[in-house]
C-alpha cells in the first residue's frame, strides 16, 4: 500500500493511463473508480479520498459521482454480483419469478450477500437483451431465456469453478 | 435488399474482425472521404439521404452536423452507445457484432465536423461489446485508418472509448457531456446546443451508435441509393425488434416504413400460443401504447408519431392479453423514477409519486381519485415543463394506459 495516496502502484499505474485519454483528469474519475473497485471490489471512504487527491477534485464532488452510477459500491459486496434485470421486457417474461427463485436459492434477499461472501444480489435496469427475456449478468458475464431449471444449471456450474 | 447495417453480423454472434469488415467494402467510405470528398460534402451527402437520429428522437443528422461552426478550434465527436432504454437492445448488436462499422461512422462524422478527438461513451454493462472495441481500436490503429495523418491525409482522429458505470440519464445528450466530464450527469439547459458549446465547452456532435451505422453506405454509395432503401418517406433502413410474449423476440433490419403487422406477424413469428396481443410500445418504454388497431400502420417517425406514439428506438414491447397493462406500467414508473437524476422537481417528485398510486391500485388500496391525480401528473410531467426527456418519456406509456386501459385501472379502484 503507497501511504501517500493510499493506492497501490499498480491502481494509481491504470488510473494515470487513464487520464492519458482526457485534457481534464476529473472526466477519469468514473474510469478510476472503476479501477479501485476492479482491484478492491468495492470503493471505501479512504480509497475514494485517495482517488480525489490523485485526480485533483474535492473528496465530495467525486462522492457524488461515486453514489450517483448503478455499478459504483460504496459498501462491500461479494466475490461475484448477481445483477438480475427487472426492466419491463424481462418482466413480461417472469423476471419475479427468477428473482424469487434466486433469493431462495442464495438463501438472500436484494441488496444482500450470501454468507460465504461468494454472492451479492442486485437489481439492475434492463441489460440490452430483451428478445432473450428474463436475463441476468454473473460476474460481468450475460446469461439469458432464464427459468429456475435454467438457473439451478447456472449456479451449480459457479459452484463447481469454486 | 440491401442490409448496410447488418450485412457482417455473424449467426454465432462474433465480432467481424478488420479483414471481415474490408472483405464487405469496410473503409472504402473512409479511403473515399479523405481522397475525394471535402469535409462539407460529407455533410451535404448525409443531409441529402435523409438520415435522422436513431436514438429516439428522430433529429436530422446531416442538420446536426452542420450546426458546428466553420471557425478553426477544437471540436469534439461522441458516440452515445449508452442504450438503457428497457426494451431496447439494437445497439448491443451493432456494437458486438460489427465494431468496425461504427468506428468508420464515427471517424466519418469527425472529419465532416472537423474534429481530432472522438468519445465512444459506453454503457458500463456492456462489458464485451467494450472489449470488442477496444480490439477494433487496436486494429483500425494498427492499419493507419485511425491516428495521426491517417491514410497519407492531413487529417488526424484519436477515437477514445470511454465506459460509464450504468445510469439511464446517461443516454440524454447534455448529461452524457457531464458525465464524461467526469460530473454528475445531471442534463444541461439548452441553449446553448451542444453544437455550440458541448464537451468541455467546446462544439460536440452527439450521435448514436445505429445512426453512425448508417454514414459509411450513405458516404459509399449517396444519397438516392439511401433513400431508395426505404418503404416511406423516411430514408433508408431500421433495426426494428420486438420483446414480450412473440414467438421469435429478436431484431430485424427491414426498410424504414415496414408496416407493424409485418414486422410482429412475419418477422416476430405472432403471438405465442395463448395469448392474443393487447397492444405494445412501438419503440422502447418512453413511447405511448398501440393498439391491435394500428397494426397496419408504417414503422416510421411520422406516421407512428401522427398515431399518437413515437417510432423511438424501433424495438417494441408487446403487452398480451394475460398480463395486466397497470402492472406493466407500474414496472415502467419505477424504472423511470429510479432513474430520475433528481434535477428537476416533476421527475424527481413527481415520478416517485406517480409510482406510489400504482402500487397502491394494484396493492388494493386504490381511490377513486387516483386516475385523475395519475392524468394530471402525467400533464405535469409533459414537455415543456422539465430539463429534459426523462419525466416526459415517463408520461407517454402512463397516459396512453390511462387511455386505452382504462377499464382496467378502473377495476382496480372498484375492487379496492
Amino acid at each position: 500500500m503507497n501511504t501517500d495516496t493510499g493506492l497501490d502502484p499498480e491502481e494509481t499505474a491504470e488510473i494515470q493511463a487513464a487520464l492519458t485519454h482526457y485534457p481534464d483528469p476529473a472526466a477519469a474519475s468514473i474510469e478510476a473508480l472503476k479501477i479501485v473497485q476492479h482491484h478492491r471490489r468495492w470503493v471505501s471512504d479512504e480509497a475514494l479520498a485517495a482517488v480525489a487527491d490523485l485526480l485533483g477534485m474535492p473528496i465530495a464532488e467525486l462522492e457524488g459521482v461515486a453514489t450517483f452510477y448503478n455499478l459504483i459500491y460504496r459498501k462491500p459486496v461479494g466475490r461475484k454480483v448477481v445483477h438480475y434485470c427487472d426492466s419491463v421486457s424481462c418482466w413480461l417474461l417472469g423476471a419475479d419469478e427468477v428473482r424469487a427463485h434466486l433469493c431462495k436459492r442464495l438463501g438472500i434477499g436484494l441488496g444482500e450477500t450470501t454468507q460465504d461472501g461468494r454472492y451479492t444480489l442486485l437489481p439492475i435496469v434492463c441489460l440490452g437483451a430483451c428478445d432473450h427475456a428474463p436475463v441476468l449478468m454473473l460476474g460481468g458475464q450475460l446469461h439469458g431465456d432464464l427459468d429456475a431449471a435454467k438457473l439451478d444449471t447456472i449456479l451449480a456450474r459457479e459452484q463447481h469453478r469454486g | 435488399m440491401d442490409k448496410p447495417l447488418t450485412r457482417n453480423l455473424k449467426p454465432d454472434g462474433s465480432a467481424a474482425t478488420l479483414a471481415e469488415y474490408q472483405s464487405t467494402g469496410g473503409y472504402e467510405a473512409w479511403r473515399k472521404a479523405l481522397r475525394d470528398l471535402a469535409p462539407a460534402q460529407v455533410v451535404a451527402l448525409v443531409k441529402d439521404a435523409g438520415l435522422k437520429g436513431r436514438g429516439g428522437a428522430g433529429f436530422p443528422t446531416g442538420v446536426k452536423w452542420s450546426l458546428i461552426p466553420q471557425t478553426p478550434g477544437q471540436k469534439y465527436v461522441v458516440v452515445n452507445a449508452d442504450e438503457m432504454e428497457p426494451g431496447t437492445f439494437k445497439d448491443r448488436r451493432l456494437l458486438e457484432g460489427d465494431p468496425h462499422l461504427l468506428l468508420e461512422g464515427a471517424a466519418l462524422a469527425a472529419y465532416a465536423v472537423g474534429a481530432d478527438t472522438a468519445y465512444i461513451f459506453l454503457r458500463g454493462e456492456y462489458i464485451e461489446a467494450a472489449r470488442r472495441l477496444e480490439h477494433a481500436l487496436a486494429e483500425a490503429r494498427a492499419a493507419g485508418l485511425l491516428g495521426r495523418n491517417i491514410l497519407g491525409s492531413e487529417f488526424s482522429l484519436g477515437i477514445h472509448l470511454h465506459t460509464s458505470a450504468g445510469r439511464y440519464i446517461c443516454g440524454e445528450e447534455t448529461a452524457l457531456l457531464n458525465a464524461l466530464e467526469g460530473k454528475r450527469a445531471n442534463p444541461r439547459t439548452k441553449p446553448p446546443f451542444p453544437q455550440i458549446a458541448g464537451l468541455w465547452g467546446k462544439p460536440t456532435v452527439v450521435n448514436n451508435v445505429e445512426t453512425l451505422c448508417n454514414v459509411p453506405g450513405i458516404v459509399a454509395q449517396g444519397a438516392a441509393w439511401y433513400k431508395g432503401l426505404s418503404r416511406s418517406q423516411d430514408a433508408g433502413t431500421k433495426l426494428y425488434g420486438a420483446s414480450g410474449r412473440v414467438n421469435r423476440p429478436g431484431l430485424w433490419e427491414l426498410p424504414m416504413g415496414t408496416p407493424i403487422r409485418e414486422i410482429l406477424e412475419e418477422h416476430a413469428g405472432g403471438m405465442k400460443p395463448g395469448y392474443r396481443l393487447r397492444g405494445f410500445l412501438p419503440g422502447g418504454a418512453s413511447t405511448d401504447f398501440l393498439l391491435p388497431e394500428h397494426l397496419d400502420l408504417a414503422m416510421d417517425y411520422e406516421t407512428i408519431q401522427k398515431a399518437g406514439s413515437r417510432m423511438g428506438t424501433g424495438t417494441m414491447i408487446v403487452l398480451d392479453d394475460r398480463t395486466c397493462p397497470v402492472r406493466m406500467v407500474l414496472n415502467l414508473e419505477r424504472f423511470f423514477a429510479q432513474e430520475s437524476c433528481g434535477w428537476c422537481t416533476p421527475c424527481r417528485d413527481g415520478l416517485p409519486w406517480v409510482a406510489r398510486i400504482l402500487e397502491d391500485l394494484v396493492e388494493g388500496r386504490g381511490r377513486p381519485e387516483d386516475l385523475d391525480q395519475l392524468a394530471k401528473l402525467a400533464r405535469f410531467m409533459g414537455p415543456g415543463n422539465t430539463f429534459c426527456a426523462l419525466a416526459p418519456g415517463a408520461a407517454e406509456p402512463l397516459q396512453s394506459a390511462l387511455k386505452y386501459f382504462r377499464g382496467d385501472f378502473e377495476r382496480y379502484v372498484e375492487r379496492g
